[in-house]
This record gives structure tokens, C-alpha cells and sequence, in this order.
């Protein structure tokens, strides 16, 4: 991750004084031209515990916020192992290009992670996945990538956003922006998380492939910026 | 190191290019900048950018160093006008102008014409003493077989290198947010469509700077799109080193 580098070099009045709780202000930047992240979840927990692990099956409460944005699941494993919850900071969906803040204090827990699932896709989300929390007050800055579940077939179709029902689910705000019908882009599940492909979308709105328009709704990685400032 | 010297030297003080001689013949970095009594002391940085991508040009380069308050853009915000010349047209006139006169920059250059897919380009940038404490680098340059991509890296820290010290940095690419990403010949300035550079209008998705979702081309199913397979990028888009020599 070089960019870190260059923004770790650009922290701001960093002291060499030690933390001595993990007293952090976590700033998330939606990046992408056209995806909404639902509502995000925060979490500091200790090193034995992992959201997901890239390569691995996803768990439940991961699919179940993947393919219908639900935190409700993670949330309470990283609780029940010890750790520190924030809950949808932006109060609902994070849009394309905005950003949301929030203060958490991860006490003795090292590690920090942020999830939320990404619209309009099947099963994608944004991870920052167990990084070490710094412990040298400072400012410092992560870039995040879009992962796939594995847990539903990228069909690319509205539908459901309960676990293990096809297509995705489509809120209000993104209602004029979602296609009608797509005849389906793929229809088997991948079986594990890895960095998403990416959609294919079409730029048809009411026929093709797919319900998702390529012209707004694909992304390159980064599709997230994370500045976590240690106090 | 002749046209390195002769380039330098057309840009430095009497003073800069004495200190630049005694450092060509190989006297002490630490002492070739403050042996003269009374003297402040000038940094000098060679910033190369590689073009990464398969086949996306990169416009002249816009390097601009400034303190930690000067952003050329921020996600989600409108982008300049003086940015919009730069990611719709590939001129960084506007914007290195615009910087000459903002105390947040010490300093700016142009880069020396297009820096093709593969290639790279290595240009010198000279910081004054006063300036050191708290000075970082951006760079900027538009892709220019798109609408409006800009290649950028922002925030480089200058003031944290020893000599011979370096930063390489993996630089994305941004949509400027300025025009829609219509991918025809008419709206293309670079040489896959030379079509218009820049356009006042606003008409992309959204007014707002966002991460690059990349080119759609006619190979994957954008009718009208002058662009092919060929013109597609993933980030990184460029490696960006910056090595400070003195």
C-alpha cells in the first residue's frame, strides 16, 4: 500500500508520546463516481477476531451484510469477542463523493475494521480488514477496495436484499438510477470472499444484461479513503 | 547531466548555480549548501513520473510544491476551473498560473510535453530554506484519451527526506466530475479521438471530483465510443519518485 506511505508522511503535529487508549476520530470518504455505501459499521476489536478473510467462505452475518447491507450480525460478533461498535455514522447511506466522521474509543482492542455493502451490486462491500491501530497520535491515511462475498451469483438485477435470495436490493435514492429488465450477467455464486471483478452494467435501461448502468455505476479501486486520527 | 546542468542552471540564481557547480565536482552534500556564510540554503528534488497505463498519454506535467493547507482538489467537491483546463484539455497553464500567486505554493513547473504510455519523465524542483519546514508535492496530469481523467498525487512529503532520500508513490486516477464521460471522437482531445478539450459546461454525473470508474470503450459495449480495449486502465495509473539530490 504505498500511497499510505505519502500520507502517512503528510500527518499533521504527530507527537511521540504513546497512546494510552486507542481515542480515534475514523473519517470515511466514498470515493466512487456512482455507489451508495449502506450504513457503515466501525469496529475496534482484538487481533483473534476477523470479519472475513479473503479466500474463505463468508460467515452469515457477513452475507447478511453484503447481499442486504445489514450490520446488525457483525455488530454483535465483534461485541460478544470483547470489542467497540460505531454504527451507521452517516445515518444511512453513504452516497458517491461524500463523507461521514466518527469517534471511537477502541479502549485495549488493536485492531480496527469498517464494512458496508455496496450499491447497486449483488454481494459487493468495502472492507478495511484488521488493520493495527496505530498508536502514535497522528493523523494517517488508508485507501479501501470493493470485495465480493462469494455468497450470491452477480446477476446484476434487482431483487432481494434478504440473504440468500438473487439480485439487490434498491432503495429510494437510487430507484432512478437502477435499470429494469436485465436478463442476468452471471448466475453462479464464487463461494469465497476476493476483491470484486468489478460490474459489468449496460447501458440499456430497461433491457440487456443487467439493471446496472456501466456509464455511473462501475468503479476502479480505491472505492474508499480512511483517515483515522489517533489522539 | 549536461541537460540536467543546462536545465538547472536556466531556472537558478547566480548564487544556486555556484552551489549546483561545487556539487557536481563531488564536494560534500552536507557542506555545498552552507559554505557560503550568510547564504540560505537551497533543496533540489528529482521527481520522475512513469506512465503506467497501456495507452493513455499523459499531458505536460503540473508540479506544484506547497504547505499543508493548498489542495488542487477535494473528493466530493466541484473541481476548479483552473483543474477543469487541465482534465478536460491537458493545459496546465491555467492552474500553474493560478498557483503563482497562492502563498499556500512555494513553487510550480511545467513538464516538457506529453509523456507517453510506458514512458516516464524526470524533472528537477528546487525548494527554498524557508519553505522546507513544511512543504509537500502534488502532481498532476490528465490522461488524455478521456473526458476529464486527471492522474494525481497529493501531499507528498518533501520536507522529511535526507539527501539521496525517496518517496515512490502509486498514483490513481480521478474524474474531475467536469464532463460527461461520453467516450466520443467529438469529446476526446487525445489522439484516439481529437475531439474538443475544454468546455465550460458541466455535465458529468455529478459536479464533484471521485476516484476514476475507468473507460466503458467500444469494445465493451459504449456505442459511440472512440476509445477501444487499448485505452482501459486499472490504478495504479502512474509510479510517481521524488528523490531529493541536495
Amino acid at each position: 500500500m504505498n500511497l499510505r506511505t505519502t500520507f502517512l508522511a503528510a500527518a499533521i503535529g504527530t507527537l511521540s508520546v504513546p497512546a494510552m487508549a486507542a481515542d480515534l476520530t475514523v473519517k470515511i470518504t466514498n470515493l466512487t463516481q456512482g455507489i451508495a455505501f449502506t450504513p457503515l459499521l466501525v469496529a475496534g476489536h482484538n487481533a483473534d477476531t476477523t470479519l472475513f478473510s479473503v479466500g474463505e467462505a463468508a460467515s452469515a452475518n457477513l452475507q447478511a451484510m453484503a447481499e442486504g447491507g445489514s450490520i446488525a450480525g457483525l455488530s454483535g460478533d465483534v461485541s460478544g469477542a470483547g470489542g467497540v461498535v460505531g454504527e451507521n455514522p452517516a445515518g444511512g447511506l453513504l452516497m458517491a463523493g461524500k463523507s461521514t466522521m466518527t469517534d471511537i474509543d477502541t479502549g485495549t482492542n488493536t485492531q480496527l475494521s469498517i464494512v458496508a455493502m455496496m450499491l447497486p451490486t449483488n454481494d459487493g462491500f468495502v472492507a478495511l480488514n484488521n488493520l493495527t491501530i496505530p498508536t502514535t497520535p497522528g493523523t494517517y491515511t488508508y485507501n479501501l477496495n470493493a470485495y465480493d462475498a462469494g455468497t450470491e451469483a452477480n446477476d446484476e438485477i434487482r431483487g432481494s436484499g434478504v440473504p440468500g435470495e438473487s439480485g439487490f436490493p434498491v432503495p429510494p435514492p437510487l430507484e432512478g438510477e437502477v435499470g429494469t429488465g436485465g436478463t442476468g450477467v452471471d448466475a453462479v455464486a464464487e463461494g469465497f470472499v476476493h476483491i470484486h471483478r468489478g460490474v459489468l452494467g449496460d447501458t440499456s435501461s430497461d433491457s440487456g444484461v443487467s439493471d446496472i448502468d456501466s456509464t455511473v455505476h462501475r468503479w476502479l479501486n480505491p472505492v474508499a479513503r480512511v483517515t483515522v486520527t489517533v489522539k | 547531466m549536461t541537460d540536467l546542468f543546462k536545465r538547472r542552471a536556466g531556472l537558478a540564481s547566480v548564487l544556486a548555480a555556484s552551489v549546483l557547480l561545487s556539487g557536481c565536482f563531488g564536494d560534500d552534500d552536507d557542506n555545498n549548501s552552507s559554505n557560503n556564510a550568510g547564504n540560505k540554503m537551497t533543496y533540489a528534488y528529482e521527481v520522475t513520473v512513469l506512465n503506467a497505463t497501456a495507452g493513455q498519454p499523459f499531458s505536460p506535467l503540473a508540479l506544484i510544491a506547497h504547505n499543508d493547507q493548498y489542495r488542487a482538489f477535494r473528493v466530493g467537491e466541484a473541481a476548479s476551473t483552473d483543474l477543469e483546463y487541465l482534465a478536460e484539455a491537458g493545459s496546465n497553464q491555467q492552474i500553474l498560473d493560478a498557483v503563482a500567486s497562492n502563498d499556500q505554493v512555494h513553487t510550480s513547473q511545467s513538464g516538457d510535453g506529453v509523456v507517453g504510455p510506458g514512458a516516464s519523465q524526470t524533472l528537477t524542483l528546487e525548494l527554498d530554506e524557508d519553505d522546507f519546514s513544511s512543504a509537500y508535492l502534488t502532481v498532476l496530469t490528465m490522461m488524455v484519451n478521456t473526458n476529464d481523467a486527471v492522474v494525481a498525487a497529493r501531499g507528498i512529503k518533501l520536507s522529511d527526506l535526507a539527501v539521496n532520500g525517496y518517496h515512490r508513490v502509486n498514483a490513481i486516477a480521478y474524474d474531475a466530475g467536469t464532463e460527461a464521460n461520453l467516450e466520443t471522437s467529438a469529446t476526446i482531445p487525445g489522439p484516439a479521438g481529437g475531439g474538443e478539450g475544454f468546455n465550460a459546461a458541466r455535465d458529468d454525473h455529478m459536479d464533484q471530483v471521485t476516484v476514476h470508474p475507468g473507460a466503458i470503450t467500444s469494445d465493451d459495449g459504449l456505442g459511440n465510443s472512440a476509445l477501444t480495449q487499448l485505452h482501459r486502465w486499472d490504478n495504479p495509473a502512474a509510479v510517481i519518485t521524488v528523490k531529493r539530490t541536495r
